[in-house]
């Protein structure tokens, strides 16, 4: 305990110095520092800190560390799930892009939202009813643990690695730009933070910081659209009227634009947003901290509900920046001479800043600084929730299900699973420096393309069919898994703007690869496991009527141990 | 495993399975048809999703947009309220009629 006091105490004196002097050393292309936003920044961690010394002092059990003791209640999970899915890349990459091309951030919004409804029906009961820590837990529940769990760890962990480079990268990127810190300082700082709400606090450190974040967001964003739509006296006409006067393609804006122009890869985007999020490990975990089935069903309700709310909100702020922004010189990057590819004005620090710009237009720099901090909160709360998922499947799935074959000690799994939170930080903080400068806008998709052809195949065979066998899974899953990989290196996206081939010469012309790649995930569980004849077979396939009444009824379900 | 073929046998057990999966099932597929039916209507259709309404700048398309939104929180909201009203007494009975 007292490391860990030292270790706060350290890292939050520093934050204000280390802004001065990179501020001092270099500017330029960096914001002048704002101190409301530091203020307000460093706030936030010192109370996230103050959370996380409350939570170590309560985490002593495995189920503590990984569910948080299964004490959280259906209302708080869904805020804590809505806080670990809300990223910076949704609030800031949508509104920028509604700011480019208006409609067309409409089309990502929706995507973002409709796999939650999959979740409620199909998964989130079935989920805590047969699992304890991880999905890992439920995906081998009759089918053979060595196995399974090795799929699901790399199926995780690869998910986790591509989503947390990404976090990272946008990190460094935006605290550069908000706060005039260095790159690499941001990329430390969030890091660092995310080691220590994991490591210490553990699952009860890490949901209460992606509860007060979303709070936090929910709020912001509430104030900004409500700021907007009172300045067009609350008709939406009025401010999209406005919006197409000023906007240089006019009306066009109002309708799907050129964002997707191939229907194949329209529909292969969809299926990988609607499904990745039902195979995001980091999601799939929240549901073993609630008590029950009853309270998880409950929690998917509320994050429906709050992550819809904010992508409506995400729509009007970017409308806003629209009109507000992108008409006021004071916003503008005057170095850039050409325009966006849309037409519209270029702004400081690049589309992705509609948002923050916004806030300093409708609530001063009182304001801008409050939304700085909350976008940095954003980050800090998705990356912790991604390194614990990530940790929890090195140390619950790998070490102690199949090094140690269910035997492990209750402590040394914590350790471990601490090791390896440490070991994700750090290489996190390499990543994060190693790709500064790479287009890394693809990783975010990859990783739900992975989620979807790997985990979620593998995830919902198990629980609704009875004829899934243990090889059946495994090489459905690793084939979904190197099909979404190999199709992401193949697309446009990856081929042509990162790897630098001809334009046009990308062998597969689907930007997400989902299509496909669920296809052949879902066909090879499928032909895999008719095909197997072999004895641990007729075990997965027997197992199945146990495992289904567990499924819909929880009579056996891991309960909850501390309140 | 006696008590396991005492639980599938339960009438209440049964009707649990069959009300669920089918509710379930049958929500997902409409989840389904909406968001792809959107989803090929931008793609293939978006002059229709530009169509104005009542003579204003506001598009066909943001309703649609939004109440694709609206909508999948309208259907968790059914699935949910049908769980706590049904479900969780047909749980109930099942487990307190098959404690050993």
């Amino acid at each position: 305990m007292k490391r860990f006091a030292w270790l706060s105490v350290i890292l939050l004196a520093s934050v204000p110095t280390i802004a001065l002097a990179a501020g001092a050393v270099e500017g330029g292309s960096k914001q002048a520092i704002n101190w409301s936003a530091i203020g307000m920044f460093v706030g936030f961690v010192g109370l996230t800190l103050a959370i996380t010394y409350w939570a170590a002092k309560r985490t002593a059990s495995a189920a503590d560390f990984y569910s948080a003791g299964g004490g959280i209640t259906g209302f708080q999970n869904g805020l804590a799930i809505a806080g670990d899915y809300m990223s910076a890349a949704s609030f800031l990459g949508i509104s920028g892009l509604v700011y480019t091309s208006g409609y067309d951030g409409l089309i990502y919004s929706v995507g973002w939202l409709v796999g939650w409804p999959i979740v409620t029906f199909l998964i989130a009961e079935q989920l805590r009813n047969l699992g304890k820590f991880t999905f890992a837990d439920v995906t081998s529940f009759r089918l053979g643990q060595t196995e399974i769990r090795i799929l699901a760890a790399c199926g995780s962990l690869v998910t986790v690695a591509f989503y947390l480079i990404a976090q990272m990268v946008g990190a460094g990127k935006l605290i550069q730009l908000l706060f005039g810190l260095d790159y690499w300082i941001a990329v430390v700082l969030v890091g660092g933070l995310m080691m220590i709400y994991v490591t210490f606090g553990g699952m009860k450190a890490t949901t209460w910081v992606q509860i007060i974040k979303a709070v936090l967001l929910l709020a912001g964003a509430t104030f900004m659209a409500g700021a907007v739509l009172y300045k067009f006296g609350f008709s939406p006409e009025a401010l999209f009227t406005k919006a197409t006067e000023v906007h240089p393609k006019k009306l066009a804006i109002m309708e799907p634009g050129s964002l997707i122009s191939n229907p194949l890869s329209a529909i292969s985007l969809g299926l990988a947003l609607m499904f990745g999020t039902a195979g995001l490990p980091h999601i799939l975990m929240r549901f073993f901290t609630v008590k029950d089935a009853q309270a998880a069903r409950k929690s998917v309700f509320y994050a429906t509900g709050f992550i819809g709310y904010f992508y409506i909100l995400t729509f009007i702020i970017g409308f806003g920046a629209i009109t507000l922004v992108s008409t006021d010189a004071m916003f503008l990057d005057g170095s850039i001479l050409e325009k966006t590819k849309s037409g519209i004005a270029a702004i400081k620090g690049g589309s992705n800043m509609a948002a923050i710009h916004l806030a300093n237009a409708v609530g001063g720099n009182l304001f801008l600084g409050f939304i700085s901090a909350v976008a940095f909160a954003t980050i800090l709360a998705v990356v912790s929730g991604l390194a614990l998922a990530g940790a929890s499947s090195i140390s619950h799935d790998l070490y102690g299900m199949v090094i140690k074959g269910g035997n492990a000690n209750e402590q040394d799994e914590i350790r471990v699973s601490k090791i390896a939170t440490l070991v994700l930080g750090v290489l996190a903080i390499f990543l994060g420096i190693v790709f500064e400068n790479q287009n890394v806008a693809f990783m975010v998709g990859l990783a739900f393309a992975i989620a979807a052809s790997c985990n979620f195949p593998v995830l919902v065979m198990s629980i609704f069919w009875k004829g899934l066998t243990t090889r059946g899974a495994v090489v459905g899953g690793f084939l979904g898994l190197v099909s979404a990989v190999v199709g992401v290196v193949l697309s446009p996206a990856v081929w042509e703007v990162t790897l630098g081939f001809a334009k046009g010469s990308a062998p597969i012309k689907l930007d997400n690869p989902a299509l496909f790649s669920m296809a052949i995930a879902f066909a090879g569980i499928w032909l895999v496991s008719i095909l197997d004849r072999s004895k641990r077979a007729a075990v997965d396939r027997d197992g199945f009527d146990a495992q289904y009444v567990r499924s819909q009824t929880g009579i056996g379900a891991a309960s909850a141990t501390a309140h | 495993m006696s008590n396991l073929a005492k639980i599938e046998r339960d009438p209440n057990y049964q009707e649990l399975v069959r009300r669920r999966s089918s509710l379930g099932w049958l929500l997902s597929a409409i989840m389904l048809f909406i968001y792809f039916g959107f989803i090929l209507l931008v793609a293939y259709a978006p002059k229709f999703l530009g169509i104005p309404l009542g003579g204003g700048v506001t598009t066909i398309g943001i309703p649609i947009g939004l109440s694709v939104i609206v909508l999948a929180f309208v259907l968790t909201g059914i699935y949910v309220r049908q769980a706590n009203s049904s479900y969780d007494l047909l749980i109930r009975k099942i487990v307190e009629e098959n404690r050993s």
